[in-house]
């Protein structure tokens, strides 16, 4: 793992969405309610790492990825970004830190270098059904974030740039997909034109959300070999969110481990997959399905008890302490801090705080 | 003699644009007890299996030829009173994919588990309430459930609603269409620990269809594996995954990533082809490493490699 320079700094970062508040609860004044999708997440990221947030449905991890891509305003926190000396030069002073980070989560961030930002920020979702136009054929779904962003000057540049684009995610010959509609493309190839218009406007971070888990099991691993490729020819870092620990532990180098939004655990991956520390780890691991018919024989012990309560109603204390099989009486009363146990190992619980 | 016997089965369906042959030429057997393991991508004609076995293909689908012979009675040749009287829910059940979210939501639970008991059983719903109660006990929910709207419930309560609904009138064969898709994994593995039990307490005998191996591998004794409307491999558990014979099923297996073994993941190279119109010969050979001359021209039928296991490709 190349351990380089931080490339985004995320703290405290939270997004409530606000519940609409019933008449009588208006009228009784009752404080509004919020379903607290993510609720205090940081983290770093490496530049040229692929770094995974992972967790069940509901957890925040999708929230969070499209903070980052500001495709939704946080409510609270920061998110420093190391942009490239292009966007800097844009960008007045005041916004630029003293070691040259920009924090993407001020609201007030002028409209330019907004822009210029998302050229370096992309994002590629789960269903490439959905995220493609069913009415646009290929070349047009790659010249749109040209057209947006105003690069290429002429048709004939811009065409250049997509017939590049196309061959960089193995769509050759890039003829014979240019005049295509995303329906006359099969799942993986579909998902490779997503990649391919992420990655025109020549991103620095990709967050790649559920990239796989619409595909085929066979083509699955075709797409995270392009991931992987990508990331080696554009020195690219990822921001990978998965339910699936076991495409986690395959692709990342480090997992940070989602739990009604906040991280719960954050590891490099072998360190957390062999030495997982928060209850809530153990059992997901425990849970993972493998490929060995020994297994029918056995009743999978999954330590966890109960079900996932609402955002919008997060027990006091730890978050997870009415599922946990090791609650004590801290945990109802105390939020863990996410804390360093062993180096770059992080975990927020209580049974490791008291020493 | 077996529980379930199909015999050439052939569901095809009649479009605008063509015969699309999703099933085709399937054979397989089910003894008491046993459960198999179905495994294929999407459009391999799983599903289409399924409902073929209750013999309620959705048009323009159509079973065109082979026998489905349960206990006995061959369900293609009944009429459809016959069907619901006899065979549908009482021998077969079914647990159809993203099932849960078509539970009624404007009757309570036990109204919707009640519904089966009265109308085949002609149980009373006073009656019917102590079966219900018991059975939710079983899939792990508590009585009180009972009284509740499916609104009301998480995703896992729902699909453990729909299993007892599936085993309420005591099957010989339940059906298992991606029971688990829509599920987190600690809840898939949750219900999938109920199967197990199901499986050891009652002994019966399951068809469990996804297209995750590593999920047939917690549940099945034996598997089968389609690819294009053909059965090309089945033999019992142990054999296909320790033994993997058909090129397709030894590509399936190594695109796993696996959570503690560091290793290469590989793919399928090419898609699935066009039902409507199968490449000829063996249907896998444009996306296979070992292809020959003879699997243009001349389809591969299963063969017996060693006791159990029959492989369908020229190699062997």
């Amino acid at each position: 793992m190349s351990a380089g320079d931080v490339i985004l700094r995320v703290r405290d970062l939270k997004k409530w969405f606000p519940l609409r508040r019933s008449l009588v609860e208006a009228l009784t004044f009752k404080p509004k309610r919020y379903v607290r999708a993510v609720d205090g997440v940081s983290f770093d990221l490496h530049e040229g790492e692929i770094f995974c947030l992972v967790g069940e449905s509901g957890c925040g991890k999708t929230t969070t990825g499209r903070m980052i891509t500001r495709l939704i305003v946080p409510t609270a926190g920061h998110m420093y970004f190391k942009a490239s000396e292009e966007v800097k030069s844009i960008t007045p002073e005041k916004f630029v830190s003293e070691d040259g980070y920009i924090d993407i989560a001020n609201p007030k961030l002028p409209k330019h270098v907004d822009k210029a930002l998302r050229r370096e920020i992309q994002i590629v979702f789960q269903d490439p059904f959905g995220s493609l136009n069913p009415r646009m054929k290929v070349y047009d779904i790659l010249k749109e974030p040209l057209i947006v962003h105003g690069i290429g000057a002429s048709e004939e540049e811009r065409r250049e740039l997509i017939y590049r684009a196309l061959s960089e995610v193995k769509l050759v010959p890039p003829d014979e997909f240019i005049g295509r509609y995303p329906h006359m493309l099969s799942g993986g190839q579909r998902q490779r034109v997503a990649f391919a218009r992420a990655m025109i406007l020549g991103p620095k971070l990709v967050v790649a959300d559920e990239p796989v888990s619409m595909l085929d099991v066979s083509i699955r691993a075709e797409i995270l070999k392009l991931m992987m490729d990508l990331k080696e020819a554009k020195g690219l870092t990822y921001l990978f969110i998965t339910h699936d620990l076991a495409v986690a532990a395959y692709l990342c180098n480090r997992i940070a481990v989602m739990y009604l939004g906040k991280i719960v655990e954050l590891a490099p991956t072998e360190e957390l997959i062999n030495n997982p520390l928060h209850p809530y780890t153990k059992a997901l691991l425990a849970a993972v399905p493998e490929p060995d018919p020994s297994n029918r024989f056995r009743i999978r012990e999954v330590p966890i008890k109960g079900e996932v309560p609402s955002a919008a109603n997060i027990p006091p204390g730890c978050r997870f302490h009415p599922r946990c099989l090791y609650t004590m009486d801290i945990c109802k009363k105390e939020e863990p801090e996410l804390f360093e146990i062993s180096e770059g190992h992080y975990v927020a619980c209580h049974l490791y705080k008291k020493k | 003699m077996a529980l379930l016997e199909v015999k050439n089965l052939k569901t095809y369906y009649y479009t605008l644009r063509g015969v699309v042959r999703a099933v085709d030429n399937v054979s397989f057997s089910l003894e008491r007890g046993e459960v198999l393991g179905l495994v294929g991508e999407s459009g391999c004609g799983k599903s289409t299996i399924a409902w073929s076995l209750l013999n309620m293909v959705p048009p323009p689908g159509r079973i065109t030829g082979g026998s489905i012979v349960i206990d006995g009675i061959d369900i293609t040749k009944l009429s459809e009173d016959d069907l619901r009287k006899k065979v549908r829910w009482k021998k077969i059940s079914m647990i159809f994919q993203g099932a849960m979210n078509a539970l009624n939501p404007v009757f309570t639970i036990e109204d919707q588990l009640a519904e089966p008991l009265m109308i085949h059983k002609g149980l009373s719903k006073k009656e019917s309430r102590e079966i219900i109660a018991k059975l939710l006990k079983m899939v792990g929910l508590d009585e009180t459930i009972m009284k509740r709207y499916p609104h009301e419930l998480s995703g896992g309560q729902k699909q453990r609603v729909i299993i007892a609904m599936a085993l309420i009138l005591n099957p010989d064969l339940v059906i298992a269409d991606e029971p688990t898709t829509a599920l987190d994994v600690i809840v898939q593995a949750q219900i999938i620990n109920l199967f197990k039990q199901i499986k050891q307490r009652y002994k019966m005998a399951m068809i469990f269809i996804t297209h995750d191996l590593s999920l047939i591998a917690e549940i099945a004794d034996k598997v089968a594996v389609m690819y294009a409307g053909k059965i090309v491999e089945i033999g019992s558990a142990d054999q296909v995954y320790g033994n993997p014979l058909h090129p397709y099923t030894q590509g399936l297996l190594a695109s796993i990533p696996r959570l503690r073994k560091r290793e290469e993941i590989r793919w399928i190279p090419g898609v699935p082809p066009d039902l409507s119109r199968p490449p000829p010969g063996c249907r896998f050979f444009p996306r296979c490493q070992y292809v020959m001359d003879v699997c243009r021209k001349e389809e591969p039928v299963l063969k017996e490699v060693e006791p159990g296991h029959y492989v369908a490709c020229h190699l062997y």
